[in-house]
């Protein structure tokens, strides 16, 4: 796991800390665990549970943004997963209904993929033709209500619990472990790093920077499906309207906060998810404190522009010129 | 003539899109009808005027929904319950979102960040703002509303042209003038075809950067308080997902998203586009509102595609001229 976690993580890693502590201070019984019914119940435990979809979303994008890309449609696609999965919970066994829901993500995910990777349109553009018509594909399939379901099997998905881990928490922990095998186990990270850093240049070593840009885009289509396969779970329902809405921006968000930078390159799979975890404790910090849910745009205001700030380029370079200032005095 | 061939597509598909409207339901053919159009989109054609600009300059502005949202909750209080005149409030919000617009600008320019997420936390910004002043919809009855309201010039056939139709229109005629006909303009193209080669070339690259997100802000206070007019009231979730739209009626117009290329005319265009697809779908009556969310993601589609061939057209006789020389 060494390998997974850099020493850059230390600034949110730090952060993290120092919102609990504000957390803990606002409400004292916040690191408070009880077990009930087999499931742990506490606010940790709804940190990581409400974290789940924006992790899983994060997980899918942060190797997009690694290839210089965005992927504007992740929203929709979870509006799309969590509308087919609803409608056929209660028909179908479980199997099937992963397999279409997340089969959906897959070809959202190549679509996007095709259209920067084939046909060579801005990652912006591209996703944002999805992020426009995902959403009325969606109220396409729930023909404009809010479907509701009964299947056990599908509750269980949003709901039940593992070994008293929420199940949503453990896919989301499961998926991260299995994205960073793939991508971390082999030299794939390292491609996809190469090309976004400079997609010309690994052209030229060798790298098929094109199959790197059409998975990553099916991966984050993927994981985008799951993550609204959960939340239509949780509420036992799927609204087109409203499933995943601006959840692209936290998203995003959680990759920026994670220390991935928007222009493509290094990225860390384990800080995204951080930098999701980050962005839900201060929300729940938020409702514990009895603040109106409302300054939570607000306080995520504040904290992209923070973070932009610090990793601007012309702020690194002044930071490197006093290092180097300070190096040369005696 | 920068960017013509796209509009004249975008035209025709305007043009063709209401004929065979037109040929179904013979009433769409009607100053009636086209009046509502202007008036039901007059906020989204000016703020897709100053979307035009801040793309054309090769950036993007996700705030401007945010600003809408923001500008009616503030009109709304500052009328109702602060006892502002009207007026006063509309100058103190322009002044406001101007200088909103203004600091993007320059957080963009001077920590050289991406646009689009500099705009992304103003969205944030401006909307937690919003939800601040006020979560519930506040009506809005003083007297300059009645008045405004009932303001239209008649046309033929019974159609009334409203006054925030007309304000759309005078807004859009400016914009057009603005960016095609003066130095400004000039420079917003530079911009947007190579930042680095418009610096060499003596553009104040910061200064042009501070004052087109500066109008775009502006131009979405216009749209916030012409919105204000349009529902009578100010709700802080209003115009929620107005960016999308008004990027997408830039797209349809023919602007290239990359910069450089681009009119405010085809922009006007993209929005009636829109407009005609909502209208032909009320018209129709079965078809449901999602409808519109799709057909506007295939047209979308499509212009961004015949953009990428046309870009890759133009390419391909430079490269022919090149081998023919050496």
């Amino acid at each position: 796991m060494t390998a997974l976690l850099p020493r850059r993580g230390l600034a949110q890693i730090l952060a993290l800390i120092v919102i609990l502590a504000v957390d803990r201070v606002v409400s004292p019984q916040f690191f408070d665990l009880r077990l009930q019914d087999g499931r742990l119940f506490g606010s940790l435990i709804d940190v990581l549970n409400r974290g789940t979809p924006v992790a899983l979303l994060s997980l899918g994008m942060v190797l997009v943004i690694a290839t210089r890309g965005i992927d504007l449609s992740v929203g929709a696609v979870m509006a799309i997963s969590g509308a087919i999965a609803a409608s056929l919970a209660d028909s179908h066994g479980l199997p099937v209904v992963l397999a279409e829901a997340l089969g959906a993500g897959l070809v959202c995910g190549l679509w996007n993929g095709f259209l920067v990777a084939v046909l060579g349109m801005q990652p912006i553009v591209a996703t944002l033709i999805l992020m426009v018509a995902g959403r009325g594909i969606a109220q396409l399939i729930t023909e404009g209500r809010i479907v509701t379901f009964t299947s056990p099997d599908l509750v269980w998905l949003g709901n039940g619990a593992i070994l008293g881990v929420p199940v949503p928490v453990a896919i989301a922990l499961g998926m991260l472990i299995l994205t960073g095998a793939v991508v971390r186990g082999s030299a794939l990270g390292l491609l996809i790093e190469a090309t976004g850093g400079n997609a010309r240049a690994s052209e030229l070593a060798g790298v098929g920077t094109r199959a790197m840009i059409l998975s990553v885009y099916v991966w984050c289509g993927v994981c985008a499906a799951l993550a609204g396969v959960i939340a239509a779970a949780d509420i036992m329902g799927a609204d087109a309207n409203n499933a995943g809405l601006w959840l692209e921006l936290d998203a995003i968000l959680a990759v920026v906060i994670g220390g991935t930078s928007l222009f493509g390159g290094r990225f860390s799979l384990v800080l995204a998810v951080l930098g999701a975890l980050i962005i839900q404790t201060m929300n729940t910090g938020i409702l514990l404190s009895g603040y109106p849910p409302e300054f939570n745009l607000l306080v995520k205001a504040v904290v992209v522009l923070a973070v932009l700030l610090l990793q601007s380029p012309k702020l690194s370079g002044f930071a490197g010129v006093m290092a180097r200032l300070r190096r040369t005095k005696p | 003539m920068k960017g013509l061939p796209p509009v004249v597509i975008t035209a025709i598909v305007l043009v063709a899109g209401f004929a065979a409207c037109a040929v179904q339901f013979p009433n769409i053919a009607s100053t009636r009808v086209v009046g509502n159009l202007l008036t039901d989109n007059a906020f989204l054609g000016i703020v897709a005027t100053g979307m035009t600009f801040v793309i054309i300059s090769g950036g993007i502005d996700l705030s401007v929904g945010s600003v809408i949202g923001f500008t009616t909750v503030f009109v709304a209080l500052a009328v109702e319950r602060w006892g502002v005149p009207p007026l006063v409030a509309f100058v103190a919000i322009l002044a406001l979102s101007a200088a909103f617009g203004a600091a993007m600008g320059a957080v963009i320019h001077v920590f050289d960040l991406p646009p689009f997420i500099v705009t992304l936390a103003g969205m944030f910004l401006a909307r937690g703002a919003s939800f601040l002043l006020s979560t519930e919809s506040v009506p809005i009855t003083a007297p300059v509303y009645s008045t405004v309201s009932d303001f239209a010039l008649r046309m033929p056939g019974g159609g009334r042209l409203t006054a925030i139709a007309i304000i759309m229109l005078a807004i859009v005629i400016g914009g057009a003038l603005l960016l095609h006909l003066t130095r400004f303009g000039a420079n917003v193209y530079a911009l947007g075809g190579n930042r680095a080669t418009a610096g060499l070339m003596g553009v104040a690259v910061g200064k042009m950067t501070v004052k087109i997100y500066m109008l775009s802000s502006l131009l979405a206070g216009i749209a916030g308080i012409v919105f204000s007019f349009y529902t009578s009231a100010g709700y802080s979730l209003s115009a929620v997902g107005v960016e999308l739209d008004s990027i997408a009626a830039v797209v349809i117009g023919g602007t290239l998203l990359t910069g450089g290329q681009g009119s405010v005319i085809g922009t006007i265009l993209g929005v009636l586009i829109q407009g005609m697809i909502q209208t032909y779908i009320n018209f129709d009556g079965t078809l449901s509102s999602w409808w519109t969310k799709i057909a506007t993601g295939v047209l979308l589609f499509a212009f961004i595609a015949l953009q990428q061939g046309l870009v890759a057209l133009a390419r391909r006789p430079a490269a022919k001229h090149a081998g023919a020389a050496s």
